[in-house]
This record gives C-alpha cells, structure tokens and sequence, in this order.
C-alpha cells in the first residue's frame, strides 16, 4: 500500500503543446480547462506578449501569447488556436498557444535537467527537458508569466 | 474548518461589532433627544445581548462591565433614572470604553483598567441621582403604580402560571430546559407538571424533534419580566404563556390577528385544573398555530394592568416594524452569484441579437418573450448588485465619536456635519474607507481648525464646521472632507519641505503643488507632534491606503477659508451607466456621470498649442484636447477633428476636458468587472466590462486621461505614449 502510494506521488501528469515548432508540457494540475481563441480585446500600455483580455464566463482573462513570451516569433492567432486556462496563485491566465498534443505521465527520474546555456529565456522558464518517442518537450514552469517587476516596468 | 468553537466565537465578535454600533445610533438618538422607548430598550438588548453572549465564552471583564452598563440603562428603561445629557454622555463613554473592552477579548490583550474603573465609578454616581420628575423615554407599562421602581413597595406573593414547550430548535441550540426551570426556582416555589401528552409512539418519535410541555406554578412576587427574564434566550424556540396573577385577559375563543399575519387564540386559563397533566393544559400551549410557526412574544410588559394580551400585541407589532430580518451570506457566495447573473444578462441580450439576425419580427410571441425576458434579468441583476452594496451610514456613523474626543483633547468646538449617508458602495470599500476617513476628519480638527479664541478674533464663529460628504460620481464614490479652518499655511509647508529636502529652497512651485506636498511620506507640519494626529501617520499614509484601494486623493485650500480633502473611489462590482463610443476601432466605456456634453467639433475651432496638445474652443473658453486613442497608445496619429466625435467631460477637481473619439454607439448600463483580479491595473482603464456580444470592452479611467493630458502639457514635455 505504503509503495503504491509512493508511486503515484513519484508519477506526476503532464500536458504537452505546440508553440511554433517547439513542445512544451506544464503539470496538468494547474489546468483549469482547454478552450478555442476568440478575439482578445488590447490592453492598453502592456506588454507585447499579452494579447489582451477575453471574456471566460463573467471573469476577464489577460492572455499570454506563450510564443512571443518564450522569445519565438509569434503569430496572428485563428480559429485553430487554443486557450489554455491555468491558474496561477490566484490568477487564472490564458496561455495562448498552437495546439494540445499530448498528455504525459511520467515521474522525476525521466525529466532531465535544463542544460546550464546563457538564454535568459531558458532560465527563466525551463525546468527541464522531457524525451518522449524521440522528441523534445520542454517542462516549462509558469511562475513568470506575468512576472510583477517586469510588469510595472512595462 | 478547524476550531468549530472559534467559529462561534468570531460570529459573537461579528454581532458585537452589530450591537455596539446599534448602542452608538440609539445613544446618539438619546443625546439628540429623538430617543423613543423603543431606542431605550433597543440601547438596553444591545449591551444585554453582549453580556448574554460574553458569559458563553467567560469573557469576566467583558461581562462585569457589561453588566454595570446595562444596570444603569435598566434603570432608564424602568423610568427610575433620568437620561439627562450627563447621564447619555456618561453611557457614550461607557460604549466607547466597552468597544475598548470587545476589541481586547477579541485580540486576547487587556483593556485599560483605570478607564473601565473610571466609568463604574461614574456609573455609581449617577446610579446614585434619584430619579427626576421629568417625562422619561420608559416604555409605558411602568407607569402602574406597582411597577418596582423602588425598593419599599414590596409586592405580596402571588400565584403565576407558565407554559413553556420548548421547540426542536431549542434543543438544537443546546438549551437545557432543566436549567431553564432551575432558574425560575430561585424566583420562588415551583411546583413544575410534565404534560408528555404530544409524545408519540416510539416508531413514531423524531429522536431531535420536541414533545414535551411544562406547566409550571410559580409563587413569586417578582413581575413578568423577571419571569421572561429567565427564557430570554430561548424566547425564539420555545412557545411560552405566562398567565398573572388574576389575569382578567379575555374571554376564552377569543382570536386577536395582528397586522402582520399572526393570531392569538385564548383559551380557558389553565389554573382550573392545576393538577391535571393531560388536556385542558395542553390547550393552552397551543397559543398562534397561525402561519408563523413560531409566536415568540416580546419581552416587553411587566406587570400588566388590564388587557395583558393586547400590550403583547402592540409590542410585538411594534418590534415587527423595528427589525429587518438578516441572514449572514459567505461574500463569496454572492460574488459568485454577481458573476453568474452578469453572465446571464450577456447570454440575454446575446440570445436577443440572434433573434434578431433571424429575422423574427418584433411583435411576435418569441420577441415579446424575450423582452420579458430582459426585464426580469435586468431586475435580477440589480437585487443581486444591491446585496452587495451597502451605504456608507455605517462609515459615518462612527464619525460623530471620533469628532467628540478629538474636540474634546484640543479644547477645541466642532460641528460635524454629514450628508450623503444613504450613498450606496461595495461592502469591501467600506470596511476599507474607515480608516482613512478617521485620519481625515481628526486631521481636519487637529491641523486644520483653530482653536476658539483665534476664530472669534479672525470673525468666525467659535464653533467650527467640519463636513463630511458622499456621493458617485463618473461611477466612483467620492467623500469629502472640509473644514472651515485656517486652510493649508503654504509658507510653513514650503519652508518644512525645503528642512526635510523635499524640495531644493529656490523651486518654484504652484500654490496647488505646495498643497499636494503634504501627502509626500514623512510630511507633518504640526510644530510639535501631538497624540491625535502625529502618530507617525501622515496623510501618505492615507493616500497609500487609498491608492491601494483603486482610488485618489486630493486636497484644495484656500488661506483663511479651510481646506477640502477628497476622496475618490472605485466603486467594485458596482455596475456602471456608460457611453459606448469606440477609438481607433476599439470599444470604449466611458462613465455617464463624467460626461457634460457631446458635440461635434469643427476643424476651424481646433488650434494647436504645440506639436501634441490642441485646445478647443468652446463658447468663448479654450479646453484641452485629449485624443483617445492616442492617449492610450492605440495610435499615434492625432484623429482629424471634422470625422469625430467630442465629449466634453468633468474630471475630479471640476477639470474640463474633450476627449476625442471615433463615434458614439448609445448608453448601457454595464457590469464592473476588475481587471486586477487575475491581471493587474492598466494606466487610463478604471476596469473592464462584457458587451452583449461577449467581448470584453475597457472602461476609462476620465480623471486619469485627463490629469496625464494636463501634468504632459504643464511638463511641456513630448508625451511617451507607446511604452512598448
């Protein structure tokens, strides 16, 4: 009983996306739900990478264009975009990104480390690296999203 | 959750809070001497309630001077003390010392003990002034002459009979009738009879449910309400007659209704057959089967002379109309349900515009269905919004103290005035503004009224006025603060700012700039610190406070005239009458309440300052010109004045402004969503809505976009519009 439970605490589920060419997965935990793009409405005098904000039943939802703020080029959204809903501390944010691919379950011993290269970007938002079927996927932690200081910056 | 009993505590602190700032308006009304008996007794259950509940929790000290309050005001109740303006100001004290004595058993510290020890005293001498002849606010019943006003009249023993059948939810509340009837002992000799008559079969028997009645004889000389006394916190879940001695009453079947729809049915008094346990007795518990399930009398009439049963009713009535019932609602519960409705209303007028794309015409059933539809959402919508707000009365309501101890620690004579009371804000702001406002008015007092004698000698009269105002505007609350003071002394803020090198000795500052220094941190121009407003709290203090709340704060004054400081507040979750206008191809709220007039500008009324700020002219004046669009960083091109539309508007301060847009799209009223909450603020936006279609349109922030167009064009400066 006691190994099974350690097991399961070990495995952790992720959802993996496209963004441009490149995969990622964040922990499915944070998830609140997977939705289609409709038009944002521009937030004045922020930051490029935030779309805007969208209508998520009664609640305004800033969105995150996930390709500009991972540093790649970024694109005219359409239709076959998606919204991923995550909640972060008490913020829920869209995470604008090009599709859901997968969903993963793996434990700890399989994530590999970030390589130690001088990308800001990478330091900022890759926890680790995740070789599924002979493809990269990028574990990418969220806590930095909408950082605060660079927000006021902004 | 975890502690249920702290639960219950933090519940008894919260009906505390209630019931002092109950004592506080009943007091004051008393002072003002538009008290009637119903403010005296609704002054005593305050302070009783309190006690009640404090013993549950073994409060002592909270008890101990509860209980010598509510002596003192007992006796004002039975007519035996006079509620002269010694006597209330006495009891104001006491309340205040009392809110001291709440606040400490909340926060585990303790209280001033010279202070509580002061008011006993106080309370001993004036407990000790016989009663004065003067017409008193005593309920009516104690004019009987047997009323036991003073101790001599010793009533003989008498003979009362008591019902009491308790209701499930007396048990449910963890009331023990064997201590109920323990009590009542100590009255005089009981004789206590079971009538187990109701008790059904045992498959039958709600283990939680109540069957059970008592008739008790009870020989006492005390009066009714010593009886009631005993059940006072049991009133509500128990059926209780008490029959007096030599009742006259009325005649059995008789049925009284009363106005708000509950009855009495008299039936043969039970002293027939004291003896019988089974039915006649039973009757007699049985009073009001009426609609109401239960008939919880007053606890009003001792000793009654004639017509027992008639002074219940009044009472009651009377007591029906004083009391609104309330629940307690979780806030997120009803944020929740704010959310839900506004998102119904958009599903509505969604639903509406497909109906219409369709090509359905208007007189059909479904169209009408529809509009009744809008109807009953937009009436949800506002009885949901009105749950949440609340009016700021019970902000100013603690003012009227404050004024009094501030006055009286400066020597100085203050009127305060109040208005806009009924001005409705969410619940948050309220709980929020209280402090700031505190610092305001003792600010206004301290600093910014003069002290009798310089008034008199300046030609003004000695009393000073200080004002404190509420009202919406441009879909904010605005309070003011003013003074008839001496108005902000300029050199000494100028030559204090200059000591903490605030500003350099040669800057040259505007009489409006010099005034704003006071809210810089650090700033007190008091030449030596005083206790009331130099508590290392200054007036950036209160703006962080505000600020931090959505809001601003600004101050005009005039030398020798006084000073006015103003608030101005978001008012969240609100909903909002906006014009919908668009700038740039983006939609736009802007509030109702900012907007004069509309017009429609000619290119040859339009004259440039410089290369980014144009005037208008506008009936012989010039206002400022600001481009919407380009005011947020939408565009950079300025709008060509003869394609767009005008909006003359009115920011705080009474600053006029234009603001250019593309067109204007009608009025709606819209729901106030924050754009904090899972994003941050926005320069210029004061929040956001949900349009019919679904999408989200900004509301502007008037006053920002108009003070940025004002500090960029005093600054000269090119203005940086596109941050990014």
């Amino acid at each position: 009983m006691a190994s099974s439970m350690q097991t399961d605490a070990d495995n952790r589920e992720l959802i993996a996306f496209r963004v441009g060419r490149q995969e990622f997965c964040i922990n499915v935990m944070m998830v609140r739900e997977i939705r289609g793009w409709t038009a944002a409405t521009a937030l004045p005098r922020s930051p490029r990478y935030v779309k805007g904000v969208i209508n998520l039943r009664g609640a305004v939802l800033p969105i995150v264009d996930l390709a500009v703020r991972l540093g790649l080029p970024g694109t005219e959204p359409t239709a076959r975009n998606v919204i991923i809903v995550v909640m972060i501390g008490h913020q829920q944010i869209g995470l604008l990104v090009d599709a859901v691919s997968d969903i993963l379950t793996t434990n700890d011993n399989n994530i590999q480390p970030s390589p130690d290269v001088s990308s800001d970007l990478v330091k900022t938002f890759v926890k680790g690296l995740l070789p599924v079927d002979g493809r990269m996927i990028s574990l990418i932690g969220l806590d930095n999203v909408l950082p605060a200081g660079e927000m006021e910056a902004a | 959750m975890e502690d249920p009993m702290a639960a219950i505590r933090e519940t008894f602190f919260q009906e505390c809070e209630e019931q002092l700032a109950a004592l506080e308006t009943g007091l004051i009304a008393m002072e003002n001497g538009t008290a009637d008996s119903e403010t005296v007794n609704a002054v005593f259950r305050a302070v009783h309630s309190m006690k009640g509940g404090a013993g549950i929790f073994s409060l002592d000290a909270l008890v101990r001077f509860a209980h010598v309050f509510e002596t003192a005001l007992d006796k004002v109740r039975s007519g035996s003390l006079a509620a002269t303006p010694q006597v209330v100001g006495v009891f104001l004290r006491a309340a205040d010392v009392l809110e001291d004595v709440v606040n400490a058993a909340r926060e585990g510290g303790t209280v001033d003990e010279a202070r509580t020890a002061a008011l006993v005293e106080e309370f001993s001498h004036i407990n000790d002034t016989p009663a004065a002849p003067a017409p008193t606010p005593a309920p009516a019943p104690e004019a009987a002459p047997t009323g036991g006003l003073f101790e001599d009249a010793v009533p003989p023993s008498q003979h009362w009979e008591i019902v009491f059948t308790p209701k499930p939810e007396l048990y449910a509340k963890a009331n023990e009738t064997a201590l109920l009837l323990r009590e009542l002992r100590r009255l005089g000799p009981v004789t206590v009879t079971l009538d187990a008559g109701r008790l059904p079969e045992l498959n039958e028997l709600d283990p939680e449910g109540a069957y059970l009645t008592w008739n008790i004889a009870l020989d006492s000389e005390c009066d009714e309400e010593a009886i009631r006394h005993v059940f006072e916190f049991v009133e509500d879940d128990c059926e209780l007659t008490i029959t007096p001695p030599q009742s006259v009453g009325f005649a059995p079947g008789t049925v009284i209704t009363g106005d708000n729809g509950f009855k009495f049915e008299f039936f043969p008094p039970p002293e027939m057959e004291p003896e019988e346990e089974e039915a006649p007795a039973c009757a007699v518990a049985t009073v009001a089967p009426a609609p109401v399930p239960a008939p919880h009398e007053p606890p009003a009439p001792p000793a009654p002379v004639k017509h027992p049963a008639v002074e219940v009713m009044a009472a009651k009535a009377e007591s029906a109309v004083a009391v609104t019932a309330t629940i307690r609602v979780d806030l997120d519960r009803v944020d929740r349900m704010i959310d839900l409705v506004g998102e119904l209303v958009i599903n509505e007028a969604m639903l509406s515009q497909r109906v219409m794309e369709a090509g359905i015409a208007r007189a059909s059933g479904v169209a009408m269905a529809l509009e009744e539809l809008e109807h009953l959402t937009r009436e949800i919508q506002d009885s949901v919004m009105a749950i949440r707000a609340q009016p700021v009365r019970s902000v100013f309501q603690r003012m009227p103290r404050l004024v009094r101890e501030v006055a009286a620690q400066t020597g100085k004579q203050v009127r305060l005035v109040t208005e806009g009371e009924g001005t409705e804000v969410d619940k948050t702001v309220i709980e929020r503004i209280a402090d700031p406002l505190t610092h305001m008015i003792r600010n206004a007092i301290d600093h910014g009224l003069e002290s009798p004698e310089t008034r008199v000698a300046n030609g003004k009269p000695a009393e000073g006025t200080v004002k404190l105002l509420a009202l919406h505007r441009s879909g904010r609350i605005v309070l003011e603060v003013s003074d008839d003071g001496a108005g902000i002394n300029r050199a000494r803020v100028r030559q204090k700012a200059i000591e903490n090198g605030v500003i350099s000795p040669d800057a040259q500052l505007t009489d409006d700039e010099i005034d704003n220094l006071i809210f810089l941190p650090g700033f007190s121009t008091a030449a030596k610190v005083s206790d009331i407003s130099g508590r290392g709290v200054g007036m950036d203090v209160v703006r962080q406070s505000v600020a931090a709340l959505g809001g601003r704060i600004s101050i005009a004054s005039r030398p020798g005239q006084g000073s006015t400081f103003t608030l101005s507040l978001p008012l969240t979750l609100a909903v909002l009458d906006g014009m919908v206008v668009s700038a740039h191809g983006h939609t736009l709220i802007i509030p109702l309440g900012a907007i004069v007039e509309t017009l429609k500008p000619r290119a040859s009324d339009v004259f440039p300052l410089d290369d980014h700020i144009s005037v208008l002219a506008l009936r012989g004046g010039y206002v400022p010109i600001v481009d919407v669009a380009i005011s947020l960083g939408y565009c950079e091109e300025f709008i060509d004045p003869e394609q767009s539309v005008a909006l003359l508007v009115e920011g705080e301060g009474g600053v006029r402004a234009v603001l250019m847009v593309d067109a204007i799209h009608g009025q709606r009223q819209v729901v106030i969503k924050s754009l904090e909450a899972n994003y941050r603020a926005v320069p210029g936006i004061a929040a956001a809505t949900v349009m019919g279609d679904g999408r989200v349109a900004l509301i502007l922030d008037v006053d920002a976009v108009v003070r940025n167009a004002r500090s960029e064009a005093g600054r000269g400066e090119v203005p940086a519009l596109e941050a990014n």
